[in-house]
């Protein structure tokens, strides 16, 4: 029989295989969003503080990781820090780690830039009823501002996921590092292999970022509209 | 004689280089209403902000019931529930209903119990004419109708002082009448002190007990509000209220 190399997925267990590393890829996606969008919004807010010294460290932050590219991050992370602080992480935890700083850096700028939109009148109007600073974010700012930092938020979420693709670098055994080694077991006697686990990875990929994109430009176009009242 | 609620003596502003009110010093009574009125960029405006803490001052000193201020933030926040301020822009908290809006104050600032301060709203909206929009959100209302509930949030706190920053500026005409009506009610009927800016002479006329005209940021004349507008003392008055068509 002429095989076209779709048995690579059947066979076995590799399917199953695929999916645990995908389910992988997702937690440490999942985990690093949920942790880096909390501490990201307390940052955001902190940055909208007038104490300056405070501003210039978290600006110092943020754009040390928009700076450094994720890869690098990772081996930074990876092989430096247990040399030097004698810290060692399993792979899963340094990558969930390095993903959750840098979301919380990027959330930071989003949730600041929000906050700042809200205008001064909003700001004012609380204040003038008696609001201290932590009511007058609770109650006015926030409420206003988190709608804004949706959209940039949703897209965010598609940046780690497409990133995730990086962590076979420091050996997690993702989605495609799995794939890439049942490629290598099969390379023999599936030559064609690669295309359908390649493919395979794609159709995952696609399936969670596009529901992920269509929803950020909803979000997107609902709030133009809402604007343009 | 007793006290007056509000003294402002000697009180210096400036932003940053261009000083911009100049040895600003009056005294308002308690049930007393004071205007405000000068051109454009007299510093009326700036005058009632440095009243409610939205702008630090300089030098000088203002006292309310006896109390001198600090400028500093806690004693700010104790005072605003005191003094109420509404501005031309109304600017209600969108993501709140009419109801969430006036009641944010006195529940969440005053820590006031709802079922005390419900009945005491309702009857504040009765009076604006707004109770059947207690539900309604900001951007269903009119400019008249959200400046009316501007007006209420800030009654709700139950204030001793209100000040009033051209509350009818960016209203359209029909809707100017009501909303001044209000704020005469509001002297007429409940005594209440008030600063008032605004460009309404007519309405200036009726309900001033005082006149502060200020020019340049400094103040012209104080004069009381029957003799300013039949006979200011300074010419700078006179020319305003005739630029005015008054
Ligand atoms: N935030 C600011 N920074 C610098 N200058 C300011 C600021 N706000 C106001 N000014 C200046 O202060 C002066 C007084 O402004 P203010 O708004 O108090 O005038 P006003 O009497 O209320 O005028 P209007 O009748 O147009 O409302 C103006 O020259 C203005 O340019
Ligand atoms: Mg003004």
């Amino acid at each position: 029989m002429a095989h076209s190399g779709i048995d690579v997925l059947t066979m076995g267990s590799n399917f199953w295989r695929l999916l645990g590393g995908l389910w992988i890829t997702i937690r440490i996606a999942l985990v690093a969003s949920i942790i880096g969008i909390l501490l990201g919004s307390l940052l955001g807010i902190l940055r909208t503080l007038p104490n300056r010294p405070l501003r210039v460290v978290l600006r110092l932050y943020l754009e040390f990781f928009r700076i450094v590219p994720t890869v690098v991050l990772l081996f930074l992370f990876y092989y430096i820090l247990p040399k030097q602080f004698n810290l060692n992480l399993p792979a899963n935890q340094v990558a969930t780690l390095v993903f959750a700083l840098w979301v919380a850096a990027e959330m930071s700028d989003i949730v600041r830039g929000a906050l700042q939109s809200v205008s001064t009148h909003q700001r004012e109007a609380g204040q003038a009823i008696g609001l201290n600073y932590w009511q007058l974010q609770r109650y006015v700012l926030i409420p206003q501002a988190w709608p804004l930092c949706l959209p940039a938020t949703v897209n965010l979420l598609t940046r780690v996921v497409k990133t995730t693709s990086l962590l076979m670098l420091i050996s997690v055994m993702d989605v495609i590092n799995i794939g890439q080694q049942i490629i290598e077991a099969n390379n023999k006697t599936d030559p064609n292999g690669v295309f359908w686990i390649y493919g395979i990875i794609f159709l995952f990929y696609f399936l969670i970022n596009y529901p992920l994109s269509r929803w950020a430009k909803h979000l997107t176009q609902h709030q133009l509209e809402a604007t343009h009242l | 004689m007793s006290t007056p609620l509000l003294t402002v003596s000697h009180l210096e502003k400036s932003y940053q280089k261009t000083h911009i009110l100049h040895d600003i010093s009056f005294d308002l009574d308690a049930g007393e209403v004071l205007t405000l009125l000068g051109p454009s960029g007299s510093g009326k405006s700036t005058l009632l902000r440095c009243l409610n803490g939205l702008e630090a001052f300089q030098a000088g000193t203002l006292t309310f019931a006896g109390e001198v201020i600090t400028q500093k933030a806690k004693q700010w926040q104790q005072l605003r529930q005191q003094i109420g301020m509404v501005f031309q822009s109304y600017d209600l908290f969108p993501n709140r209903t009419v109801l969430e809006n006036i009641l944010l104050g006195p529940l969440k600032v005053q820590k006031r119990s709802r079922e005390t301060v419900l009945p005491e709203v309702e009857k504040l909206l009765q009076q604006v004419g707004m109770r059947d929009y207690r539900d309604a959100y900001p951007r269903q209302l009119s400019g008249g109708q959200k400046q009316r509930i501007a007006i209420v949030r800030a009654l709700a706190l139950k204030p001793r002082l209100m000040l009033f920053d051209e509350v009818t500026a960016s209203l359209d005409p029909e809707m100017v009448r009501d909303v001044l009506t209000i704020i005469r009610q509001l002297a007429d009927t409940h005594q209440m002190t008030m600063l008032v800016v605004t460009h309404e002479m007519d309405f200036a006329q009726q309900i001033s007990d005082q006149v502060l005209f200020l020019a340049d940021g400094r103040i012209q004349e104080q004069t009381p509000g029957p003799q300013f507008f039949k006979r200011p003392q300074t010419s700078r008055a006179q020319n305003f209220l005739a630029s005015m068509d008054f």
